[in-house]
């Protein structure tokens, strides 16, 4: 009897490599669109699980996203005359698949562990302490890859190849949406809605709050890692300043605007907030735009931070997720 | 049959915050299965001593033993693995799930199967899901929870959000329950049908209930013995016909008379 | 022996400007209990308000650097942020005042990327680095030979002003906190709102000075450190911005003196470390990590801060 999560895992991977199959009929432009989309998907789900479902607030995401990108830039590049031949006689679909997938794990990995490094000591603190924190910790980061020249510095650091396809970016976008799906919808997941929710209760009733906070940061920090992996391998250009706190804020953005806590809504955001800034472009090219319109919608910080403001002031709770139970005001 | 010693013990502690001192050389202990209570006035420290049993706050000196061993300084989740589960002052219901979750939720402990198993939710992850659902659900009619099971527990009334607070921490499978201030709020039918509800909880459940109320009719209704603290100290301590009498309690309660040489209340 | 004197000199300059940022951020924490991510922005604003007053103030006096010019464009530039600062609370704060404090902390960052972005805006300050008018004719100052070696040392007219004008504003805010009732509505507000509310006291005033006053010393701190640094960007409120939070943090946050303490304390820290780099073998390059490195410390072995106290949340 096939267990039915699993099944619609193997069935979305099977019609995304189908669908993949097509991809070259798509138009570059398009094709762009549609691989930051789901790359933001990873993000935005993985965050999700920190701050929708956990309930911490966590201002560093970026930073994850460009440890695995390094990684996954060194890794790729480094191993093009060592390892990648080695794996020649699997075909050469098959030995760039295991190379750029053993790539992307690695880099994963890397980004988890920097996750628990970070989430150990910044966990036991709350709400705008652990804000801030990470937000330091996003930073360190960014400095940190400057000032090591190896991997280019601030000036930045370019790959040769393009390995990120339709296939790689969605299949792992199906993964990352069945692992916190999975994961929330048992009794064992329930620990971190029970975290956001009331931890003093949350101990109370034997969950170990500390435990879970981590898991679901480092959990989180794994797969922004390999977003950040699958990012470099398709721009084939990083720089430590494009993983900055504007990143992480937009990340942020995507799942307040989903409903913190709803897979789908944020799923929805990534989508919408992606293709936002393409729209307000395509606008401001339009010959009947007056003129002192075109620069406000080209810098697309403007309309997020209208809509950030805008989005608090009204519904909160974005999209799909539940009205927050109002504060007493004593 | 020789006699297993109290369940739970606290020995000479002293909790002090700053300069205060909350809670000064309490002693006192409880057996298995034995439904005790704690009263004294507002400030005596009685959420203090809950506190401190669920590991919520540290003594600052002394000791707390439950089944004989220590368990002063750690941390709550682990106190409640032990065998001590607790109710809240204020309702602390997991607001955003059902009556159902919440109840699920308790059983996290219990659970054998962790994070690879919900994820690849093989035969034995599925099996011991629906024990967990069986047994939530069987807790909640019991208590007759089990109609609202799916609503959303912040639309409960008040009462019925105090009797899912007390289901949920039974699903801990504690030995020691303890309820703080479980009547607050409640009118006098349903203070008495509380008073049933404890009583069977005891009863069915074999656990030993402390109980912090402040309806001296609930309090000398169950309670087997009755433990008095007034500013931190442990003033009387016996069955509820004594401490109804006793003239420290009394005063502690009342104040003095006039005419009478004063003592600070 | 001189070269740490510099040092000295140079790093407590620099903290007198984190240490009145860092005001802003512990008074609106202390009332609030919310940080208000968008104070380093109103720092920039204060700088860019003298951008733009200086050449007018200047053309006044004749086209001369003047002190009274200088001061001049302080005022303005306080009490334009001032007003800044009180309609940010209106428009953008206060309607969230019963939600979570994270829906706040949101807005706030908003609120942060607006103005740094619509600064960036082409007919507003555009994105590149700008002259700052020299206000005061800045040299340095020629210390009398009988100081024998301290002669060495190079001591501004700038670093001395900031020196100045920031105690005077921090015993100016003092005498504020503790001597008048305003002062003490504040106090009160930061212990328990709603008993300040029972006593009569209107809440939404005192929250619209504390704020009005927080932006204040921050507009002061964006003319004093373009006196200094004389070119200015819309972005220039980034990093100050958080460096005087997490000052405020190390003083203790909610308190006053613990954020005048802290400031300076980071900028002589961040100062002796860039300048003692090569002893250190820590590459100047790391000169904005070291506050991100010390609020980890901080948060991870006094969370209250030098001077803070614990609160305890009640079970």
């Amino acid at each position: 009897m096939f267990e039915r999560s699993k099944f619609t895992l193997l069935a979305s991977i099977a019609a995304i490599f189908v669908v993949s199959r097509f991809s070259s009929h798509i138009g570059p432009y398009y094709y762009d669109i549609i691989i930051s989309i789901g790359i933001n998907i990873i993000l935005a789900v993985s965050l999700n699980l920190v701050n929708g479902y956990t309930g911490q607030f966590s201002l560093g995401h970026a930073g994850f996203m460009s440890v695995g990108a390094y990684t996954v830039a060194a890794l790729t590049t480094a191993g093009t005359y060592t390892v990648l031949p080695r794996l020649a006689f699997l075909g050469p679909v098959v030995s760039i698949s295991v190379y750029f997938g053993v790539s992307l794990l690695l880099g994963g990995l890397a980004a988890g562990i920097a996750g628990l490094l970070v989430g150990i000591p910044s966990l036991r603190l709350k709400g705008d302490y652990l804000a801030i924190v990470t937000l330091g910790f996003g930073e360190i980061i960014k400095v940190i890859i400057e000032n090591v020249d190896a991997l280019g510095g601030s000036r930045g650091f370019s790959v040769l190849t393009v390995y990120t396809n339709l296939f790689w970016v969605y299949s792992i976008a199906a993964l990352t949406i069945f692992v916190v799906l999975n994961l929330v919808n048992s009794t064992y997941g329930r620990g971190f809605l029970t975290v956001r929710d009331d931890e003093v209760a949350a101990e109370a009733m034997g969950i170990n709050t500390t435990k879970y906070k981590v898991l679901a940061f480092s959990l989180a920090a794994a797969f922004a890692g390999v977003a950040g992996g699958l990012y470099v391998q398709f721009k084939q250009f990083i720089t430590p300043e494009g993983f900055n706190f504007m990143t992480s804020v937009s990340i942020v953005t995507m799942v307040i605007l989903g409903g913190m806590g709803s897979t789908a809504g944020v799923v929805l955001a990534a989508i919408l907030l992606t293709i936002l800034p393409e729209w307000l472009r395509y606008i401001s090219e339009l010959p009947s735009l007056p003129a002192w319109l075109v620069p406000l919608l080209q810098n697309q910080m403007i309309p997020y931070s209208i809509l950030l403001i805008i989005l608090m002031l009204t519904r909160p709770q974005g999209l799909f997720g539940v009205a927050a139970v109002k504060r007493k005001p004593a | 049959m020789s006699d297993p010693g109290p369940l739970l013990e606290l020995r000479d502690v002293t909790v002090k915050f700053g300069g205060l001192k909350a809670v000064s050389d309490f002693n006192f202990s409880i057996r298995h299965g034995e439904l005790a209570g704690l009263i004294g006035p507002n400030g005596a420290g009685k959420t203090t001593i809950f506190n401190l049993i669920t590991g919520v706050y540290h003594p600052t000196t002394g000791s707390i033993f439950f089944e004989g061993k220590s368990v002063a300084g750690k941390k709550p989740y682990l106190i409640t693995k032990r065998g001590i589960a607790r109710t809240f002052q204020n309702i602390r219901l997991f607001g955003s799930m059902t009556v159902f979750d919440n109840v699920r939720a308790a059983f996290n402990m219990h659970l054998r199967h962790g994070i690879s198993h919900a994820l690849w939710r093989g035969k034995g992850f599925r099996k011991e899901e629906v024990l967990v659902s069986k047994e939530a659900a069987e807790l909640l009619d019991i208590f007759h929870l089990g109609d609202v099971r799916d609503a959303p527990c912040t639309s409960l009334c008040y009462g019925d959000q105090r009797r899912l607070e007390i289901v949920r921490a039974l699903a801990t499978h504690p030995k020691l329950i303890l309820l703080d201030e479980p009547a607050a709020g409640m009118n006098p039918a349903e203070k008495t049908e509380l008073m049933e509800l404890i009583r069977f909880v005891q009863e069915k459940f074999k656990i030993a209930v402390l109980l912090v109320e402040h309806d001296m009719r609930v309090v000398m209704g169950i309670c087997e013995r009755i433990i008095v603290l007034d500013y931190g100290v442990k003033i009387a301590e016996g069955p509820a016909m004594e401490i109804k009498h006793n003239p420290a309690v009394i005063r502690a309660y009342l104040g003095v008379d006039e005419d009478e040489p004063t003592t600070p209340t | 022996m001189i070269e740490f004197l510099q040092q000295l000199i140079n790093g407590l300059s620099l903290g007198a400007i984190y240490a009145l940022i860092a005001l802003g951020y512990t008074m609106v924490y202390g009332v609030l209990r919310f940080i208000n991510f968008a104070h380093g922005d109103v720092f920039m604003i204060g700088a860019f308000v003298g951008l733009f007053a200086g050449p007018m103030v200047m053309r006044g006096f004749g086209g001369q650097p003047t002190w009274t010019g200088a001061f001049l464009v302080l005022i303005i530039a306080m009490v334009a942020c001032a007003i800044l600062g009180i309609v940010i609370e209106k428009l953008a704060y206060r309607p969230l005042r019963n939600r979570p404090r994270l829906t706040v902390l949101i807005t706030a960052i908003g609120v942060s990327l607006f103005l740094e972005n619509f600064g960036q805006l082409p007919f507003v300050f555009g994105p590149d680095p700008q002259s700052f008018p020299d206000l005061i004719g800045d040299h340095a100052i020629t210390i009398p030979a009988m100081f024998g070696p301290l002669t060495d040392l190079t001591i501004m007219v700038s670093q001395v002003l900031v020196f100045v004008v920031t105690i005077v504003l921090l015993v100016a805010l003092r005498f504020i906190v503790t001597r008048t009732k305003l002062g003490m509505a504040m106090r009160a507000l930061s212990v328990n709102p709603v008993a300040t509310s029972l006593m009569g006291v209107n809440n939404d005033v005192v929250i619209s000075f504390t704020f009005g006053l927080g932006s204040a010393l921050a507009g002061a701190a964006g003319i004093l450190i373009s006196i200094q640094q004389p070119s200015i960007d819309p972005l220039m409120g980034l990093q100050p911005g958080i460096k005087a939070f997490v000052a405020a943090v190390l003083g203790g946050i909610g308190n006053i003196p613990g954020a005048a303490l802290g400031g300076i304390l980071l900028g002589v820290i961040e100062t002796l470390v860039v300048g003692y780099s090569d002893v250190l073998h820590i590459p100047p390059g790391y000169r904005d990590a070291v506050a991100f490195f010390l609020l980890i410390l901080i948060l991870l072995f006094k969370p209250t801060g030098l001077l803070g106290r614990v609160e305890r949340e009640k079970v």
